[in-house]
Order: structure tokens, then C-alpha cells, then sequence
């Protein structure tokens, strides 16, 4: 699949994938869609950090060009940040020359703000602590002076502040876009609450998605901060008394929410996670996420593997591509509606309301069009039962999101784009479910 | 809204009405951002804020700067956790001295629709997404009876101050129902600099003064009652 090149100067263009692993259902769509996929009661978790401009071009004190792109604060306030040699984002993180090697209380200048080497890693010289030598109240302002956007080679122009803000932005937390909410609009925000969709917020400070060295991308993501407010966890709780769905928008909400039911039971906590969630995952908190296309040898995908089986995954992949949906932070969306996660035997009977009739999350309301199970070839088989591993066990590591991000961008194959809209007539849904890659890959799940 | 322990961002706090209602919200126990161009009206603000107990941070830019106000919503998110109201008392009057339309340089126009309409908006559109998420904000945009009558002279402030007006009633429409409020404030003649630069020869002890002013401002925000939307004037509001 191809990146996208460029912001979107308009988020309603994005394109949907909508995956129910219940029910093995792959449908695309545009964005506008959440509006009938999402039912009312239903909880949206988002992210609300602001993405900081985190790459900061400077120079040593003997001279030498450096890059540094911070990779978030660290809870003895000094910022985490990976060194790049000279370059820029143009070219490729993996093929920028090797920095000057930094000894602890080296200096850094950068453009009117300064900082000295506070810590380095004891596995890579690359990864430092950096204290800046202003306090709080002036960082901001000099920060945000001479700090740009991370960006990747597969961008075409040099990103502006604004076009890495999600609608959320609140605390400077993030140093990448928690990308899986620039599709929303106001619009549609709008829209969803009006239908009834309920919201809530998490904070976690997005990280670097790629440093260009295979040793420090083995260790992606680095422990990310991340606040879950108590007044998310009573929403969390209320939705699910409804039976309600909770929906994660992004791979940091997922993260953060998980984090925060480490015990099994959501609690409001504040701090640092290195969670990974995969296949040997199973959810507390989280039933379906919103997120990006992610390509298979991604860390993203692996972290989707909690949420529905790897076969399925890849069947919706393949439809994407054939589709023409694009990767990374401006690309298209994917909402991915898990197996449920169970509810404790207590929140049913609240959800049942006293007949006694047990009501899984989504039956309070009619069930949204498209979890209608469809007597359709393009179903992959329901989800297996959840695996009976522990609750918070780490899956292995995936491979990094590097690879991903610093690749170019190459064309889309000759003809794929043949999956319509769902917006469209029924009809058209069907005619797009000729397209032989959704078909075969779909109807083949268990191949290897 | 309850004042106290709030987050509030105040721009154009280095002086004037912004540097009052700081003083006044700070004493009512808000924390606050004050933003403003001059960093030492800033400080000195700020110091005597402090001076009194109260919780305070700065950032000097210019609210016209469409670059600044990224840095400026992450000073007050990261200074505040949260942003729960943003005052706009900073403004710019246009041409000084006030000058007929027809003799109004463009660039005086465009710097006074920079500072009062398109600043405002550039903030508000930062901080409103946040605030629907919470399901809880403020807006307030401080405005003048010269957005509502045509006064001679008063062309490019009464111009971008009328749109302003037009841009919280619009938004408060949109964001009906979320939790979101915005409401237009009318302070009032008050002896500032502001309106001594705009005239010179008026008699000041008829002006009210802002400290005065702000305390019916810092009512009104208090005031879970008032519709989103409203335009208030400070004369002759009364607490209910």
C-alpha cells in the first residue's frame, strides 16, 4: 500500500475500512459512516495531547550539525530524544549519516534555546536525556520557536504546527500525531454526538514511530506518559452499563486504557506504559478501536491482533489495498469492532435491567447496519473465544513501525481501486465485493 | 461556572481590563495564563498576582500571530491541565488616532481583524475541541457597544468587533447542547490606555474603573444560568 503524501486539506475525504470481527464483515466506506457504524450509548476515547513541534535542528559545541527528535518527557522532567547526523526529514531515517557521539553534560544549541545531555542510554548512544535550560513557563514559547513537526521521507512538503494537531490538542504531550483522530471533523463530531455517541478522553503522549536504527526500533514504543482521568473510567463504566461499546480512537487510547486496568479492573491512573497489546492480549476495557491503515510487519497491526484475528486482519488489509487506501498519519481509517471484551458477570445483570435476560454491549440499541450478519462470501468466519491467557500478558515484540514509515512512496497497482462506498446504493456494495482480492483473501482465512 | 481552581486563559492580560479580571479571577482562586506581547507588563501582572496568593504563568506572543497561538493553547494546557475558559481581552483598535474609514490603511484594518476577529477564532478553534471532549468550556469575547452602532471614527474596531460578535453567536449555535458556552461581554468606557489613545480628550473620572468591570465579568462567567450565546453588557447587568 502507498503512504499518503500530504495533509488532508479536508478530513471528510478520508475513506473507511469497517471490520467486525464478530462477524468477520469487511465493508469500506468514508469517514462519515462512524455516524451509522457507531450506535448510540456508545463510548469515543480519544486522545487529547497536543503534538509537540519535536524536531529540533542544532549544533554541538564543536560545531557538529545534529538533529535531535524528542521522544517525550520523562518523569524526572528531562525529554527523551533520539540524535539524527546531518540531513532532514527528506531522507530516509535509516539512511542519514550517524551522529556526533554525546558524553553526559554535553551542550546542544539549537535556535534560541539550548540543553545539555542529561542522560544516555546504556544500550545506544543515540538515545540521550535532554534538560533544557529554561524553565516551564519559557520552554513553550522556545520550543515551539525552533521545533518542527516530525516528519517522514514519504511527506512532500514540510509540515506546518496545525497540520499535526488532532481536533483534541490540548496538553503538549505527543511528539508524533495521535493520527487516528485527524479524520474527524467538527462535523461529525457533531453528528455523532447528536446520534448519541458518548465521549471521553484519555491523554498519552504519542511517540517516535521510527529512528531509523534497527536496535532502537526493536525497542519501540519507549515508556509513553499517560493520564486516564477518574471521569473517563465513570464513563467507561456507564457506557458499559448501557451496553454500550467502548471504542478506542488510536493505538495510544488502546494503550492507555489497557495500561490503566493493568489489575483488570479500570482505575484512574497517571504515569508511564510500555504496554504492548497483541494477539496473546486480552482486553479489559476496549472493545473496538479506530485507528489507521497499518501493513502487516507493523507494530499497529500487531498491537490489532488483540482485537481480531490476524487472518481476518489481513483479509481487510488486502481489500484496503485493492481499495487504493493509503498508510500512515494523513492515509485512510479503519474502524475495527472487536470481539467483545467479556463484562463481568455483575455488569450484565445491571445491563439486563432486573428481567433477567443478559444484554451483551451493542444489543441495548437496533444493531447497526452493518453487524446484520450477511448471507455474503465476503465473510471470514466469527473471531475464536478470546485466549485464555493471562490478563496482562506482553505479546513478543513486533517488528517496528520503522520499516513502514521510511518507506517511499511507490504507486498504487494498476486498477485495484474497485471496492464503492457503502454510502452508495446496495447494489454497489455487492459489485464491490467482486474484487478478487477481497474475495480471496476473505474466503480463505486459514491459509498460511 | 465555579471559578475556583478553574484553568482560565486571558489574553491581553499585561494591562488594562485583562490585567484586572486576572487579578480579580486569581483572587476567586482560578489558575491562570496570561498572554500579551510585552513580556514586563506580563511580569509585573503576574508578580502582583503571585504577591496575593494566586497561581500564574505567562507566555508573551501575539495572539494575531497565527504561528503563536500553538504555542500559547500548549503553555496554558500544559501550565493549566486544562484550558475551562479563555477571555479575549486583547484588542486593537486600528489607526491611532481613530481616523474615518475612508482614511483607514488596509494594514490598519487587517491588523485590528488579526487581533479582535481572526486571533480569537485561530485560539477559540484550539480550545473548543478540548472542551467538547469534556463536555465542559467557557468562551468569552470581550466586545464594545461600537460593534453594535455606527459610530464615526471607530470603523475598523466597531468592524472586527461586530464580526466577533457574530462569530460566538454563530458558534454558540453549533455547539449547542455540548457543554460548550460562549458568551460576548460589552465592558463598558473604561479609563484604560486603550480608550486614552482613542480619546485623548475625554473626561476620565465619568470612566469606570476595570477593576470594577471585572468583578461584573467574573459574575457573569460564575453564572451557570446565562445562555450561550448571550451578549451581556457590564453596565447594567445584575448578579441575580
Amino acid at each position: 500500500m502507498s503512504p499518503a503524501t500530504a495533509p488532508r486539506d479536508d478530513p471528510r475525504t478520508t475513506r473507511l475500512l469497517a471490520v467486525d470481527a464478530a462477524t468477520g464483515r469487511i465493508d469500506t466506506g468514508t469517514v462519515a459512516d462512524l455516524a451509522r457504524l457507531l450506535q448510540p450509548g456508545d463510548l469515543l476515547v480519544c486522545n487529547d495531547a497536543a503534538t509537540l513541534p519535536a524536531a529540533l535542528r542544532g549544533h554541538t559545541a564543536g560545531g557538529a550539525a545534529v538533529e535531535v527528535r524528542l521522544a517525550g518527557e520523562r518523569p524526572d522532567g528531562t525529554f527523551g530524544a533520539v540524535l539524527f547526523g546531518d540531513g532532514d526529514w527528506r531522507m530516509r531515517t535509516e539512511d542519514r549519516p550517524p551522529p556526533p557521539r554525546l558524553a553526559l553534560g554535553a551542550r546542544l544549541q539549537f535556535d534560541g534555546l539550548g540543553a545539555e545531555v542529561a542522560a544516555v542510554d546504556a544500550g545506544s548512544p543515540r538515545l540521550v536525556g535532554l534538560r533544557f535550560d529554561r524553565g516551564e513557563e519559557e520552554l513553550w514559547r522556545a520550543l515551539y520557536a525552533a521545533g518542527r513537526p516530525v516528519q517522514y521521507s514519504y511527506l512532500r512538503q514540510p509540515l506546518r504546527i496545525w497540520d499535526v494537531q488532532t481536533p483534541f490538542a490540548a496538553r503538549p504531550w505527543a511528539v508524533e500525531p495521535p493520527s487516528a483522530a485527524l479524520p474527524l471533523s467538527f462535523e461529525l463530531l457533531l453528528q455523532l454526538r447528536r446520534r448519541g455517541v458518548l465521549f471521553a478522553r484519555v491523554t498519552h503522549a504519542a511517540g517516535l514511530s521510527s529512528t531509523g536504527d534497527p536496535a532502537l526500533d526493536a525497542r519501540l514504543p519507549f515508556a509513553e506518559r499517560f493520564e486516564v482521568p477518574a471521569a473517563t473510567v465513570r464513563a467507561v463504566a456507564a457506557a458499559r452499563q448501557r451496553g454500550g461499546r467502548v471504542v478506542a480512537v488510536g493505538t495510544t487510547v488502546a494503550r492507555a486504557l489497557e495500561s490503566a486496568a493493568a489489575a483488570g479492573t479500570l482505575v484512574a491512573t497517571s504515569g508511564w506504559t510500555g504496554l504492548r497489546l497483541g494477539a496473546g492480549t486480552t482486553r479489559a476495557v476496549v472493545d473496538g478501536i479506530l485507528t489507521g491503515i497499518h501493513e502487516q510487519d507493523s507494530s499497529h497491526f500487531a498491537l490489532l491482533t488483540a482485537f481480531a484475528p490476524r487472518e481476518l486482519l489481513l483479509a481487510a488489509n488486502a481489500c484496503a489495498e485493492a481499495a487504493g487506501f493509503l498508510l500512515h498519519e494523513f492515509g485512510d481509517a479503519m474502524l475495527l469492532l472487536g470481539t467483545p471484551v467479556p463484562r463481568p458477570r455483575d455488569d450484565r445483570a445491571l445491563v439486563a435491567g432486573g428481567d433477567g435476560r443478559a444484554m451483551m454491549p451493542g444489543c441495548a440499541s437496533p444493531p447497526p447496519p452493518s453487524s446484520a450478519p450477511l448471507p455474503s462470501p465476503h465473510s471470514a468466519p466469527p473471531a475464536p473465544a478470546p485466549a485464555a491467557t493471562p490478563a496482562r500478558a506482553q505479546p513478543p515484540a513486533p517488528r517496528s513501525r520503522a520499516r513502514s514509515r521510511s518507506a517511499t512512496a511507490r504507486t498504487s497497482p494498476a486498477g485495484t481501486p474497485t471496492c464503492r462506498p457503502r454510502t452508495a446504493a446496495p447494489r454497489c456494495r455487492r459489485r464491490s465485493w467482486s474484487a478478487t482480492a477481497c474475495w480471496s483473501a476473505t474466503a480463505s482465512p486459514r491459509a498460511t | 461556572m465555579d471559578l475556583h481552581d478553574r484553568g482560565i486563559l486571558i489574553t491581553g492580560g499585561g494591562r488594562g481590563l485583562g490585567a484586572a479580571l486576572a487579578r480579580e479571577l486569581a483572587r476567586r482562586g482560578a489558575r491562570l495564563l496570561l498572554v500579551a506581547r510585552s513580556e514586563p507588563e506580563l511580569a509585573d501582572t503576574a508578580a502582583a498576582i503571585r504577591a496575593a496568593g494566586g497561581t500564574v504563568a505567562t507566555i508573551a506572543r501575539d495572539v494575531a500571530d497565527k504561528d503563536a497561538v500553538h504555542a500559547i493553547a500548549a503553555a496554558a494546557n500544559a501550565a493549566l491541565g486544562a484550558v475551562d475558559a479563555v477571555v479575549h481581552c486583547a484588542g486593537a483598535l486600528g489607526p491611532v488616532p481613530l481616523r474615518p474609514l475612508a482614511d483607514t490603511a488596509c494594514e490598519d484594518l487587517q491588523r485590528a481583524l488579526d487581533v479582535n476577529l481572526v486571533g480569537p477564532f485561530r485560539l477559540d478553534k484550539l480550545l473548543l475541541g478540548p472542551m467538547f471532549l469534556r463536555g465542559d468550556g467557557l468562551v468569552v469575547h470581550v466586545s464594545t457597544d461600537a460593534a453594535v452602532a455606527a459610530y464615526p471614527l471607530w470603523g475598523a474596531y466597531g468592524v472586527s468587533k461586530a464580526a466577533a460578535d457574530h462569530l460566538a453567536r454563530i458558534w454558540a449555535t453549533e455547539l449547542d447542547g455540548t457543554g460548550v458556552r460562549l458568551l460576548t461581554i460589552d465592558p463598558g468606557e473604561m479609563d484604560t490606555r486603550m480608550h486614552r489613545e482613542a480619546m485623548p480628550d475625554a473626561d476620565r473620572s465619568t470612566l469606570a474603573r476595570p477593576e470594577a468591570v471585572a468583578v461584573r465579568i467574573a459574575d457573569m462567567m460564575a453564572d451557570p444560568a446565562l445562555a450561550s450565546g448571550a451578549r451581556l453588557a457590564a453596565a447594567t447587568w445584575r448578579q441575580r
